[in-house]
């Protein structure tokens, strides 16, 4: 594919994350942050997050198996969970978390349960698509191209 | 015996390092930055420095007062050559809580005079209260924009006056209030008597706590 066909789409697939509400705001922020000087600091943020989430993830599992569920233990990880995917923008997995510790609160063992079904859900989706996105960028640049930011405005 | 060159570059030290707002524009902010987590640590390294700022990250309020010298441990980096000039910590961590390294930071007399940014994700009226009496500079909403880091910038580098004077509680937009109002209440229920004190828009803010209402006044009138 040529470079501007490359870009093409990656304009194209970078709007449509935000308009299917898996990427927020934040996330464009994130690419602000990027430049000659940092080309890479998006996949690194992001990487940190799939980090990060993959054992967050592992605990609520493990603390959600437990005969007898410690509620603090559950919100303090799903408040952790909340805060790094609002701070990468990824909206699905963030509102996932929000009605997640309302469960928690409500001490709602079957709630939270299918609370982590759906943020293991959403997360395994943004994954996919970030993994997917970041290497269309890698693409662009292995090409000689560069990231059309600029293109994002909408 | 100190020369008078020695002297001079010790009191120049201390206004540079310690005292707000007398940072020069050729020199850079030094910011001291505390948060547990690894991308919010990351996230913040590089507002910072995007923003011109010298950096130091640290992963919680023991290690940020370990780096200050403030542990009890002989440090020893003597606290003039740090010239932290801000402290911008999160406010949940585990351990020690940004508030009550806040407190620490305040109760010091060789830091007190730095200014705090306390950051979190939640908007609870009374913490925020509770920070700003405690001489927290600002309280800003998590997730971090390079809006607010240039901001705060803008504050801790401006003149002097009533900037520096402020203490304002920043919201990101209508929909981030809305957004907390919608969440069961996290901390005190809500009382309305104190309402008629509140500037109008913290008024539009979710439950806050029934604490201090002589303080309420005193909320007013930094606006």
């Amino acid at each position: 594919m040529e470079v501007v066909q490359m870009q093409r789409a990656w304009v194209e697939y970078t709007k449509s994350l935000f308009r299917e509400g898996f990427l927020d705001a934040q996330f464009q922020q994130l690419q602000l942050l990027q430049d000659e000087s940092n080309p890479d600091f998006v996949a690194e943020v992001v990487s940190l997050f799939f980090e990060d989430s993959e054992r967050l993830l592992s605990d609520l599992t493990f603390a959600l198996e437990q005969q007898s569920v410690d509620f603090k233990k559950v919100d303090a990880h799903v408040h952790q969970l909340k805060g790094s995917s609002s701070s990468i923008g990824a909206q699905r997995v963030k509102n996932d978390c929000i009605a997640f510790r309302s469960f928690c609160e409500e001490q709602n063992v079957e709630g939270c349960q299918r609370c982590l079904q759906q943020v293991k859900q959403d997360y395994s989706l943004v994954k996919s698509k970030l993994e997917a996105l970041i290497r269309l960028e890698q693409q662009i640049v292995a090409a000689g191209g560069s990231i059309p930011m600029e293109e994002l405005s909408f | 015996m100190a020369t008078a060159g020695e002297i001079l570059r010790r009191s120049l030290a201390d206004e540079v390092g310690v005292s707000k707002g007398s940072v020069s524009g050729s020199e850079e902010l030094h910011v001291l930055a505390v948060d547990d987590s690894f991308v919010d640590r990351k996230v913040i390294e590089r507002l910072l420095k995007i923003s011109s700022c010298k950096v130091t990250v640290v992963e919680s309020g023991s290690r940020a007062l370990q780096y200050l010298g403030l542990d009890g441990e002989k440090s020893s980096v003597a606290f003039n050559d740090l010239k932290i000039n801000l402290i911008m910590t999160d406010y949940s961590m585990p351990g020690m809580t940004g508030y009550e390294l806040l407190k620490k930071i305040k109760e010091s007399s060789a830091f007190r005079e730095i200014p705090v940014v306390i950051m979190s994700s939640e908007n609870i009226l009374a913490r925020i209260d509770r920070c700003l009496e405690e001489g927290a500079e600002e309280y800003i909403l998590k997730p971090v924009k390079l809006s607010d880091v240039k901001r705060i910038k803008d504050v801790i580098m401006g003149g002097d006056g009533e900037q520096k004077k402020r203490r304002s509680v920043r919201k990101r937009g209508r929909e981030d209030c809305f957004y907390s109002l919608s969440q069961p209440p996290l901390v005190q229920s809500a009382s309305s008597s104190a309402f008629d004190f509140l500037p109008s828009e913290l008024q539009s803010s979710s439950p806050f706590s029934t604490l201090s209402l002589s303080k309420r006044p005193k909320l007013q009138t930094r606006d």
